[in-house]
């Protein structure tokens, strides 16, 4: 049941599991959401849809599967209706109140109404609406949709027209979630967690085993000891080139950057543009009125820091090499001399490059760039950063 | 056993398909949603209104998913060891049940709130796996396995601060909660204030959502917000028409309970700055 359903929403990219699918299945046996169709599309929904940011995508398919089931064909109708008498009875009996059951005699019984409706499906083929006798809609006809006979059958009405104007999926009011917090980060959080260097901080809460054991031998009796709990200690500081050809790279960035905010508790941040020069700056509105001088921050931040530039390192070659070649004012040291200050200074340093690596070769900044930090160049994917950590943890004072 | 809202809490038809679904097939339910949406709510009112007993267990960053099943505290047992106290005998002694064990160990049915999943470490989800898809764990320490006398209903939320794993979310219903559309803020508005005045209830909400709708807002205000900014109007018995705007004043009368960001009410001032010089 449903399986195309399934294989569409695979083909679009949601990513749903047949166990999930299974889940779903189980689920419509529930009694509570049975012969509704909102209830049914909420439950897949909750069944199958695990991130709002996909909700949207579900809807257009959902939307689109569920509309080619409600184009019946007359002749399906026509096949359908020849139902077993008992079960019809049984229906009946079921479903319709004593008053209505009346109103069905009234037009000669159930079975004449189905007889007639045959009938008249068969001498009408073409679109009919309003009138009294025909099959088609708006009319007060006992057959056909959107009607006001109490006696009538309905065909071919997906919604009732008294309720509501459009269905639930076709609002599609989950669309703003497409991408707007598009913070896929868990890649990055995972590979940077990799990054750290355990230092015991903190009171002493933890059993130190070790020293309990020789403290007891020492003594004869038991003596316990406890010490600092380990703690990622790892320093980072972080390097953002904005604006610019930066522009293009602006979500990925901010991935990494809400990824390394969650992972490390000594984070520091400051902002570049396109090289780095005499000054940097924290607040990117406020960058000509509070600025840092690059000098203070080597003097602030001792050798224990890991170092990381994220930037595309993409700029005229001038801007690195010549003084005086920055773009946005007259640097008296070039800013290869500056990078190199800043590698020198803090051992431990990487370059993260937003570029897809297969494209670095275009672009003679970044060749420069990678051969200052002599190729400790990785890209900004899940796997580069992987490979950054690997750097890192290798260099560096410790 | 159904759920279909209280009379203090209103649940749309989403979302009482979603909670009434995880009931159904015993797995848990995630939900997701803007800060103030009722989220931790929920749990509360789903117990009340199956007359359920509600497990609270709220995550920190310091969180580990063993202190939800149990811990066992070495340190104290070698201490009274020393004393030669008779309680070391029993290492249950030593044992303490966690929030999960609790509510495994119920006698009747219980509601368990995991609450802010997103707070803890970023592997903590992938620790519970096993516990919240069987219902059971094991205690390395007396070699027990404890298993859920009573399935409880399980409803974990988040506020979206990290990612949670596949693996994680394949066991879970989800649900995300909208921020309510103006008819069902009304009645919610009406259930916690039941004698508010049509007029100053319109009004107000139609100004409250013309400031949720202000591009650049770095915190929307949310229903409880919306709820505390009434409570404050009807304390300071202000009418309709005092909610009025001009180009002097573009915020409502006591905006603070609404806005509480300090660049949101720049922004606004901005606005009016502009709007004053357009005349």
């Amino acid at each position: 049941m449903f399986l195309d359903f399934f294989t569409k929403l695979k083909d679009s990219k949601i990513p749903v599991s047949l166990n999930e699918f299974l889940i779903f299945l189980d689920a419509l046996k529930i009694d509570y959401v049975q012969f509704d169709v909102d209830k049914f599309y909420y439950l897949a929904r909750t069944c199958l849809v695990k991130d709002e940011r996909l909700i949207d995508n579900f809807d257009l398919v959902f939307s689109k599967y569920f509309e080619s089931i409600e184009k019946i064909e007359l002749d399906d109708i026509l096949k359908s209706l020849e139902i077993p008498k008992n079960w019809v009875n049984k229906l009946i009996d079921k479903y319709f109140t004593e008053e209505e059951k009346e109103k069905i005699k009234s037009l000669g019984g159930f079975e004449k109404l189905i007889e007639t409706l045959k009938k008249r499906l068969k001498e009408q083929k073409k679109r009919h609406q309003g009138g009294n006798k025909w099959i088609g809609t708006s009319g007060t006809s006992s057959f056909g949709a959107y009607g006001y006979n109490p006696e009538g059958i309905r065909i071919g009405q997906d919604r009732s027209i008294h309720r509501k104007a459009i269905k639930v999926w076709d609002k599609r009011s989950f669309k703003d979630f497409d991408d707007t917090i598009n913070l896929d980060n868990r890649g990055f959080q995972v590979a940077l967690k990799k990054l750290r260097q355990w230092a015991r901080t903190g009171i002493n809460e933890e059993l130190d085993i070790d020293g309990t054991v020789k403290d007891t031998a020492k003594n004869g009796y038991l003596n316990i000891k406890t010490q600092k709990e380990r703690e990622n200690s790892i320093k980072i500081l972080l390097f953002l080139d904005v604006g610019g050809s930066m522009d293009d790279h602006i979500k990925k960035i901010e991935r990494l950057f809400s990824a390394a905010k969650n992972v490390f508790k000594n984070l520091t941040y400051f902002y570049f543009h396109n090289c780095l020069y005499e000054y940097v700056w924290k607040r990117n509105s406020r960058r000509w009125q509070e600025r840092f001088s690059t000098n203070e921050i080597f003097r602030t931040y001792s050798k224990e820091y890991k170092c990381i530039f994220v930037g595309d390192a993409s700029m005229s070659p001038y801007e690195i090499i010549m003084p005086g070649g920055g773009n946005e004012h007259f640097n008296e040291d070039p800013g290869k001399v500056w990078l190199e200050r800043a590698i020198n200074h803090w051992p431990s340093n990487i370059w993260i490059n937003p570029v897809a690596e297969q494209n670095w070769n275009f672009t003679h900044s970044i060749g420069l760039i990678k051969e200052i930090f002599n190729n400790r160049m990785v890209p900004l994917s899940a796997h580069g950063i992987d490979e950054g950590t690997k750097i890192l943890t290798k260099t560096g004072v410790n | 056993m159904e759920f279909s809202g209280t009379k203090d809490y209103i649940s749309t038809l989403d979302l009482t398909v979603a909670v009434n679904a995880s009931i159904a097939l015993e797995k848990p339910l995630l939900v997701k949603g803007e800060p103030g949406t009722g989220k931790t709510e929920l749990a509360r009112q789903i117990a009340k209104s199956l007359n359920l007993e509600i497990i609270e267990w709220s995550i920190k960053s310091t969180t580990k998913a063993q202190q939800g099943l149990y811990e066992y505290d070495a340190v104290s047992r070698l201490r009274d060891s020393q004393l030669g106290d008779e309680r070391i005998k029993d290492i249950g002694n030593y044992i303490k049940r966690g929030k999960i064990w609790d509510s495994f160990n119920s006698k009747k049915k219980s509601v368990l709130l995991i609450d802010e999943i997103d707070k803890a470490d970023i592997e903590f989800p992938n620790d519970l796996l096993q516990e919240l898809d069987k219902m059971e764990f094991y205690v390395y320490e007396t070699g027990q396995v404890i298993k859920a006398k009573n399935r409880p209903i399980v409803i974990i939320t988040s506020n979206n601060e990290k990612e949670l794993p596949e693996a994680f979310l394949r066991r879970c219903f989800f649900h995300y909660i909208q921020f309510p559309d103006i008819d069902t803020l009304k009645k919610i508005v009406k259930v916690h204030f039941p004698d508010i005045k049509k007029n100053l209830l319109e009004s107000a909400l139609k100004k409250f959502f013309q400031i949720r709708d202000v591009p650049g807002l770095k915190k929307k205000p949310s229903t409880s917000e919306a709820l505390d900014w009434i409570k404050l109007l009807l304390v300071e018995d202000l009418d309709a028409s005092d909610l009025k705007l001009n180009s002097e004043n573009i915020l409502p009368k006591l905006y603070g309970a609404l806005i509480k960001n300090e660049q949101d009410i720049q922004l606004f001032d901005q606005i009016a700055f502009m709007s004053r010089s357009d005349i």
